[in-house]
């Protein structure tokens, strides 16, 4: 039976697995650090991602901005945007059980996207590639801005990741994380430290939205369809665990592909599938050794 | 009862820190009830009583971690009741706190070195490795491996990066073996004769009667008597009622 | 109390009189989702767990219900329990493995296994995809009331669903009930009492996935179709303002919610998106301006002048019973 499967097949899904993964995986990650300094399990993140791809959009579109310099604008439009969400909505939550940080930021996301949707439509919108072309691996033909998204994604895993483990600034979130009150006690503005971190979670996930746009259609169920994944690498990969987050990201979006080269029906499913087991094997997440709350 | 107006007569001059008619909240239970008392320059003051009597939450509010509070708290004539921790320990005041809180996701030189530099006045990562070497020994491993000696030593250690030289000690001696205590007994002193001003809380009596010049006594949230070294060795029997020993 | 017979007694009446007045399969959709915001605040409100996919068994249940109905020919009360036996059975499996985690996870948990939940119905062959599940017959209840005009259902609608209530009120009030808002308001000293908090938290979770069911169910049989809307998640988010809207733990304030969400989605339904948008722009006012809720903030107010006007008496019957083991 397996040998009816091409190899062209094979490969052509683990591309597809790895692209996905590479959302998976820059999304989970921002959720994760967020998580990890503030408890909040920030719902509006597929928003604020489709927030980025649409905001490529329009830049392209009405003002004739192409994906380069979006790349670098549009996140920081959006953390913008996530920052007075921060200071509007979150921050007055911020004594109170945490299900609340979470219905809010849902509600947010429930407003954007509905707002998104009565403005352009539900039908996805195309976003030209900005690197056409392509070449042709004999087993596979590998579009470069496939490769491109793969690369930049594990680059921005691995360089936040070094941020945060290694650096001085890594050190200050790490240890808010554990104890915010210790931390502000050695003069450091931990309530500014929080604002920036939800700015930063927020403008990754604009940065793959940017990074989205040229690969899925812009449209505005983007953000909710992926959020449903992201819920389920980030309870497999370990709360507030980064690296757990980054290594479950990939590997489900891996999953997900060869799933659908062996058992077409059960790709939509099989992460699901997979987390009910993980809770079942490993109540605590994958990675809750490595974890940090 | 009668000492809680002593302080706003007799020690005026030179008080670093003025706590007057400090009330305090955990959410809405009261558990500070006007205290009065005030710390001069360079005098190592303790805070003694029963579990629960607030000497910690004394601690956390002058830091402004309790946030809920009345009454005021003048740091060096300036009015911290309402300004954030943060500001507070960019003030002068460092903070070390019962549970040491030593980070699990930090190394010991992490640990050590987080503070940031605030002022003058606050040791050098070289001249605090001298002071406590046994840290360096242990710089790479992560901080809550440490015995309960070391992590006392670094939570100590490292609020004295930041150049606060009015400083908050938790219950230091709490769980320590006896040569432990001497130790850290030895580091209290010597940060005194470098002229710290400290507020220590104790239940340690014996630990408290090695190091301090006052001895504020807590009950209910309320200071109930005052006294200083020489009149706690004149009437220990008072002292250890107060404790329930 | 003869106050809350006589409240008691009009509403009743209203109820009754109602469907001369309007529509009433809108009636019903309220009165529906009125069981559903019960057994949804039951677990929120009274035990503190926040399910974040409550469709999976309204809408599950509703499938269920109407696959019974349209292959074999039980009467209506049967089908409608088939509907709550499957989504007790599944109740007790998403509880079982999702009270793995509490709180926040607990949450993330069973949204995610109701998005699960919702792809297997959508490839389940006897749901009909994306199509959904037509024509399903209203058979006689008990084999012998024939109730298949709406405004004879109403009459059927609104006894189960006092029914339910009635249930609802009676295992909130009971010493189940006690033990689940003390599991609620501090966990670890229940633990500490000798009681396992997981057995309780499970079996409140598949009551409340049962009274879900029975909402899903008989939502079937109103509209006599079911359609993968009434598993998505859409359906929990309402369930969710709805109980948040009319007042957390609150006994009557979910339902006051239930009521107000479906008049207000009724009226915006031809505005296109901005029934979403207006829900989310109300939760959100709900979470930062008035947690209590509608109902939470009056019986706040009411207490607040009570103990104004007579500052001895002693606190509310509800107030007291709102705080288990003082």
């Amino acid at each position: 039976m397996f040998d009816m499967i091409s190899p062209q097949l094979v490969f052509g899904q683990l591309l597809i697995g790895l692209i996905n993964g590479s959302f998976y995986a820059m999304l989970s990650m921002g959720l994760a650090i967020i998580f990890g300094l503030m408890n909040v399990v920030n719902f509006a993140h597929g928003a604020q991602y489709m927030l980025g791809a649409f905001t490529a959009w329009v830049l392209l579109n009405y003002l004739g901005v192409s994906y380069w310099p979006a790349l670098i604008i549009v996140p920081i439009v959006v953390a913008f945007f996530g920052i007075m969400l921060e200071r509007l909505v979150l921050k007055p939550l911020q004594n109170l059980d945490h299900l609340y940080g979470l219905l809010a930021t849902y509600a947010v996301a429930l407003i954007v996207e509905g707002l998104v949707r009565q403005k352009y439509g539900s039908t996805g919108l195309p976003y030209g590639s900005p690197i056409p072309g392509g070449v042709n691996l004999g087993f596979m033909f590998l579009p470069y801005y496939r490769l491109w998204v793969v690369v930049f994604s594990i680059v921005t895993c691995l360089g936040t990741w070094l941020l945060i483990e290694h650096t001085k600034l890594g050190a200050y979130l790490r240890a808010a994380n554990e104890r915010p009150d210790i931390v502000e006690s050695f003069g450091i503005n931990v309530p500014r430290m929080v604002t920036l971190t939800y700015g930063l979670g927020v403008g990754l996930a604009a940065l793959s939205g940017v990074l989205a746009a040229p690969v899925y259609q812009v449209s505005p169920s983007m953000g909710s369809s992926i959020m449903i994944v992201i819920f389920a690498v980030v309870v497999i990969g370990g709360m507030g665990s980064i690296i757990g987050a980054i290594a479950t990201g990939y590997m489900l979006g891996i999953l997900e592909a060869l799933t659908k080269v062996v058992y077409p029906a059960g790709a939509s499913t099989v992460i699901f599938v997979f987390m009910i087991l993980a809770l079942i094997i490993r109540p605590n997440g994958l990675f809750a050794g490595t974890g940090k709350s | 009862m009668s000492f809680e107006k002593a302080p706003t007569t007799a020690m005026q001059s030179g008080a670093v820190l003025r706590v007057e008619n400090l009330s305090a909240w955990y959410a809405e239970s009261k558990a500070l009830h006007g205290m009065n008392f005030d710390v001069r320059e360079g005098e190592l003051l303790t805070l003694i009583g029963r579990n629960g009597a607030g000497k910690t939450t004394t601690l956390r509010s002058i830091m402004g971690i309790v946030r809920k509070r009345t009454g005021s708290i003048k740091f060096k004539g300036d009015e911290l009741i309402g300004r954030r921790v943060y500001e507070v320990a960019r003030k002068g005041v460092g903070y070390c706190p019962e549970e040491r809180a030593i980070f699990s996701s930090l190394s010991v030189r992490e640990n050590l070195t987080l503070p940031p530099v605030l002022q003058k006045g606050g040791m050098s990562d070289e001249e605090l490795f001298k002071t406590f070497p046994n840290l360096l020994r242990r710089a790479g491993s992560q901080g809550t491996k440490l015995s309960g000696g070391e992590q006392q030593m670094l939570a100590i250690a490292r609020i004295l990066r930041n150049g606060s030289r009015f400083l908050l000690l938790d219950e230091p001696s709490e769980g320590l073996a006896p040569v432990v205590v001497k130790e850290i007994a030895e580091i209290i002193l010597r940060l005194k004769t470098q002229g710290f001003t400290i507020i220590l809380v104790e239940q340690n009596l014996r630990f408290a009667r090695r190091v301090a010049d006052r001895h504020v006594i807590v009950e209910h949230g309320k200071v109930v008597d005052i006294l200083n070294a020489a009149e706690l060795e004149a009437d220990m029997d008072r002292v250890q009622t107060y404790l329930g020993v | 109390m003869n106050m809350r017979l006589l409240w008691l007694g009009l509403l009743a009446v209203v109820l009754i009189v109602a469907p001369f007045f309007t529509y009433p399969v809108t009636l019903m959709t309220i009165l529906c989702f009125v069981i559903f915001a019960c057994s949804f605040n039951l677990l929120l409100g009274y035990t503190g767990l926040l399910c974040f996919g409550h469709a999976m068994f309204f809408g599950g249940a509703a499938y269920i219900t109407g696959h019974i109905l349209k292959t074999t020919h039980v009467s209506l009360e049967l089908a409608l329990l088939g509907g709550v036996g499957a989504a007790s059975l599944l109740g007790l499996l998403v509880g079982w493995i999702s009270l793995r985690r509490s709180g926040i996870q607990f949450a993330m948990i069973t949204f995610a296994i109701a998005q699960f939940i919702y792809f297997i119905m959508l490839q389940m062959p006897f749901t009909g995809g994306e199509d959904g599940m037509q024509g399903i017959p209203r058979t006689k209840l008990f084999g012998i009331i024939d109730a298949s005009t709406s405004f004879e259902y109403y009459y059927v609608v609104l006894a189960i669903a006092a029914l339910s209530v009635a249930l609802f009120y009676r295992i909130v009030h009971s010493p189940f009930g006690e033990i689940l808002r003390a599991i609620r308001d501090n966990e670890p000293r229940v633990e500490s009492l000798g009681f396992k908090p997981e057995h309780y938290k499970l079996l409140a979770f598949v009551l409340s996935a049962g009274l879900a069911g029975l909402a899903g169910g008989l939502k079937a049989t109103v509209y006599q179709f079911a359609t993968l809307a009434d598993v998505s998640f859409p359906i929990s988010s309402e369930v969710i303002l709805m109980t948040l809207l009319g007042g957390l733990g609150t006994l009557t304030g979910p339902m006051v919610g239930a009521g107000l969400i479906i008049l207000l989605n009724d009226y915006l339904s031809s505005f296109g998106e901005w029934a979403l948008i207006t829900q989310g722009i109300i939760l959100l006012i709900v979470i930062i301006f008035f947690r209590r809720g509608l109902v939470g903030e009056l019986n706040a107010l009411r207490r607040k002048m009570r103990t104004k006007a007579s500052p001895k008496a002693p606190a509310s019957a509800e107030f007291a019973s709102r705080s288990p083991g003082a």
